[in-house]
């Protein structure tokens, strides 16, 4: 019996789908650590060394990791919402309440709501433990700029998807918001300069093609607000962000790591 | 001496590849790159110019109200949900508020029992004429332009067209209408 077992794994692990999966065999010395970690798209997001340092929670908070896996978090929660939600005048409002009175496990919308929230305020914290270690300093400027980026699209993500529920906080606070846009230097209506923009006595910026007509497709937040900020809630921001965190992350690991206590 | 041609020793030989020269070479490499960054540059200004539409489809901002003497003293809220507009009529004139919150852009609401328009978002006070009183609002409320068609004597409001009370143009004959 034992033997015809040792038979049987001998011909699984030798086989031609286990050594395609499992290239470097049982990592049981350090190159084969390493080459494992190397060789594996998921396993090399993770750095191969890790300094002791690096894993000290009263050091890092672990504010970073937490915010990336709140941000997967989303992701998911996010899709899920998609399979019901409908962006438009008609359907964005019955669609939430639907949501959270009648789909199974319609908490996921919480889930959303709840982790965006805290999101945010782990991004936050993430920046306070970094600037409060001096991690920002050479060779981790770059760096920082990527986070600050990376901070204001967490930020937009939470604007953006704040409008989808689609009831009255939603649309003053959305309204609020963007008139924000119009106060942009020569592109928005009412910002500094615009006013001198004229050929003649015609103005060239109007409520019809400054910034905030741009971000709301239209002269208020209506039908094409919501679909617009749908769209950039969905696809837009997140893809840039998804970029900028891999880019981060590589960073994290060309400029010595996780910064350490001196 | 007279019989070579006069040159100079550093000037160098025009080098050929298969008849390809230097200077046919850097002149197709410039008209690739005018043409790639012009193509650049259009692409970019058509995403842009992609984001905003020709066609709207809102409410317009010029609409008929009917006649003068439909309206009685006081706020009229009939266009309000339509245009975001109040019509008011007082002792001699009619004019048209824009009900739009100078602060941050909120509708305000017309309440009747305290005689003044007030913003449910953070409290901005107006007086009938429009003219702030208390909250965070800078300024008073602007006018829209009004006018009587001279063909079927209905008011015409073109809320494209404002009348600011600090620019001292609520007097303009185009923000109100004169009624005896």
């Amino acid at each position: 019996m034992g033997f015809r077992w040792r038979q049987f794994q001998q011909a699984v692990v030798s086989s031609q789908l286990w050594k395609s999966i499992f290239r470097v065999g049982i990592p049981n010395t350090n190159r084969k650590r390493v080459l494992a970690m190397l060789g594996n798209v998921v396993l090399h997001l993770h750095p191969v060394k890790t300094r002791k340092s690096g894993v000290k929670m009263r050091y890092t908070w672990c504010a970073g990791g937490i915010t990336f896996f709140l941000f997967l978090v989303l992701t998911f929660t996010g899709l899920l919402l998609m399979f019901y939600y409908r962006p438009t005048v008609e359907y964005a409002f019955v669609d939430i309440l639907d949501l959270r009175e009648q789909v199974p496990f319609g908490i996921m919308r919480e889930v959303h709501r709840w982790g965006a929230h805290a999101m945010v305020i782990s991004v936050w914290i993430h920046m306070f433990r970094v600037f409060m270690t001096g991690s920002y300093k050479p060779p981790r400027e770059f760096n920082w700029v990527i986070g600050v980026i990376l901070l204001v699209l967490t930020l937009l993500l939470s604007f953006t998807g704040y409008l989808l529920p689609w009831d009255q906080l939603a649309i003053w606070a959305i309204t609020v918001g963007s008139n924000m846009a119009s106060a942009t230097p020569l592109i928005g209506i009412q910002g500094p300069g615009t006013g001198l923009l004229k050929i003649g006595d015609i103005q060239l910026v109007t409520s019809t093609n400054d910034a905030r007509f741009g971000l709301l497709g239209g002269r208020f937040v209506g039908a094409g607000a919501l679909l617009r900020f749908y769209v950039l809630h969905c696809v837009g921001i997140p893809l840039v962000a998804a970029f900028l965190m891999a880019v981060h992350f590589w960073r994290v690991r060309k400029d010595g790591g996780i910064s350490g206590p001196v | 001496m007279s019989t070579a041609p006069n040159r100079l020793p550093s000037s160098p030989p025009d080098v050929t590849l298969d008849g390809v020269t230097r200077r046919s070479t850097l002149k197709w490499m410039a008209l690739a790159w005018t043409g790639f960054a012009a193509a650049t540059v259009a692409g970019l200004t058509a995403t842009v110019r992609f984001l905003f539409p020709n066609v709207l489809f809102e409410p317009p901002t010029r609409f008929k109200a009917g006649e003068p003497s439909t309206y009685s003293l006081g706020v009229d809220e009939r266009w309000k949900e339509r245009f975001g507009v109040w019509i008011v009529r007082d002792t001699n004139s009619i004019y048209a508020l824009v009900a739009v919150c100078v602060h941050l852009g909120c509708t305000p609401n017309w309440l009747q029992a305290q005689n003044k328009f007030k913003c449910p978002c953070h409290g901005s006070g107006y007086y009938v004429s429009g003219i702030n009183f208390e909250g965070p609002a800078p300024r008073p409320l602007e006018r829209a332009e009004i006018s009587v068609s001279p063909e079927d004597g209905q008011i015409i409001v073109d809320k494209a067209m404002r009348y600011l009370y600090e620019r001292g143009q609520w007097s303009d004959p185009k923000a109100f209408i004169k009624m005896a």
